[in-house]
């Protein structure tokens, strides 16, 4: 049977890891490559690289990034972050990345969705959603724009929405946990699992290994994404990886 | 020499890269009088089965690789292109494919299972063979939505478990497919490249 992913989320800003990253063995912890090798060794199952620059020069940086990390790495890896057109797919796809995430551009132009998934298959295109509870919805809604914007959507009609225009999987943030290392959203993310026929990678709440047994065990997802404790060596991959194991989930 | 086939729907990329650590001889090209000088192929494939046989057709491409496959090249398929080795695919409705193996490519069953099929899974090793030599069972990367039935279960090198059982390595005489991406596959996946090009080597 096909194993869970643990997933570390990298942000790039003008070819630059940011967030603080605490690796002291690394000849250059702001270098993309490095770090995408550093989790390769790990035993971290994909990686996604989140291009948060906001200039036009900063995304073609991006580019280079992602042509040198795919000459080095031999694990899959999606990038997001500014893709807004078949063309910056395209650009992105070509340069050696396995897969795409559109958030705010899958929301504001839906059919990006289908042209993205026809032109390069489904498996290539992944849909963010950010999802935010809202009690007076009785439940939670997707927000674009970095999380800035509430839309109209509910986070599981999107997603339902999204995987019939052609999504192949879907990256679910939760930003009410998002940063609280206090565990991801089991109920969102169940919800979600268990409405869409497609993976579903769990993020936002990671703080330490059993956050993920959770997940995995109680919120059925595929799998699981995190960022800053594994940056910032609170747990590695491969303890995580142990932990699970131990636990009896199917791992690599 | 190995001619990696770029007809517009490849991670060429990624491919060439792998090869390139593995410092192999290998050149990526459109051009069948280019192609022709290599002495094995690789083809590569991302997207869908219908519009790959289309501009494979179109190019000639598709008779190109019967005739060098009669030479006695090898021809190794990855992902998509392993699945156009096959028969005939019924995505996007029944096409026929470059019948170099007997079977159907037809969608996974996703009654117990999600598709597509995206991820790492363990192979199980089903029979001897060039590309599998000195290697052992391990995980390797999968994204694909559909899969081979074969009618021949000899031609099953290695398989996965998904709900059903996917043919992951597959080979008949000079002909070769991964289901799976050898490039994206890790340390095991590169060994099962090398292999390629071991046995490339030996012909």
């Amino acid at each position: 049977m096909i194993t869970k992913r643990i997933i570390p989320c990298l942000d790039v800003k003008d070819g630059r890891v940011v967030k603080g990253v605490q690796f002291v063995q690394l000849k250059d912890a702001g270098d993309p490559v490095e770090l995408a090798k550093f989790y390769d060794e790990e035993g971290a199952d994909e990686l996604v690289f989140l291009d948060i620059s906001a200039s036009h020069e900063g995304r073609k940086t991006m580019i280079d990034v992602v042509e040198r990390v795919a000459a080095t790495l031999a694990i899959p890896f999606t990038v997001g972050g500014g893709i807004n057109s078949l063309e910056d797919m395209k650009k992105i796809l070509r340069a050696g990345a396995d897969k795409v995430s559109i958030n705010t551009s899958a929301v504001l132009n839906p059919s990006l969705i289908m042209e993205g998934a026809d032109y390069f298959g489904s498996q290539c295109i992944v849909v963010a959603i950010d999802a935010k509870y809202d009690p007076q919805l009785g439940s939670h809604r997707v927000y674009t724009h970095g999380g800035r914007k509430a839309t109209e959507w509910e986070v599981v009609a999107w997603a339902k929405e999204a995987v019939k225009r052609g999504a192949g999987e879907i990256l679910l943030t939760s930003m009410d946990q998002d940063g609280e290392k206090s565990g991801f959203d089991i109920d969102l993310t169940k919800k979600v699992s268990e409405a869409v026929p497609v993976p579903v990678i769990a993020s936002g709440g990671a703080g330490n290994a059993e956050h993920f047994l959770e997940v995995f065990r109680d919120a059925r997802a595929d799998a699981a994404l995190a960022a800053s404790i594994f940056h910032y060596k609170e747990t590695s991959v491969k303890e995580v990886k142990r932990f699970l194991q131990k636990e009896g989930v199917n791992i690599r | 020499m190995i001619g990696v086939i770029d007809y517009g729907m490849g991670n060429l990329y990624s491919v060439s890269k792998a090869l390139e650590r593995m410092n192999a001889e290998y050149f990526v090209s459109s051009d069948l009088n280019e192609l022709e000088k290599a002495t094995a192929y690789i083809l590569p494939g991302v997207g869908a089965f219908k519009d790959a046989m289309a501009i494979l057709t179109e190019t000639k491409t598709d008779k190109f690789l019967k005739d060098e496959v009669q030479k006695g090249k090898a021809l190794l398929g990855i992902c998509l292109g392993m699945q156009l080795l096959f028969n005939e695919s019924e995505e996007h409705g029944w096409t026929e494919g470059l019948g170099f193996l007997n079977g159907q490519v037809k969608r996974i069953p996703g009654e117990n299972v999600k598709v597509p099929h995206m991820g790492w899974n363990k192979l199980a090793f089903q029979r001897d063979h060039p590309l599998i030599t000195g290697l052992q069972e391990d995980y390797v990367y999968f994204v694909h939505s559909y899969y081979a039935v074969v009618n021949d279960p000899d031609v099953v090198v290695a398989s996965a478990s998904y709900g059903v059982t996917v043919p992951a390595i597959v080979g008949s005489g000079n002909v070769f497919g991964c289901q799976f991406h050898p490039e994206k596959s890790g340390k095991l996946g590169l060994a099962i490249l090398k292999n390629y090009l071991t046995f490339v080597s030996r012909m």
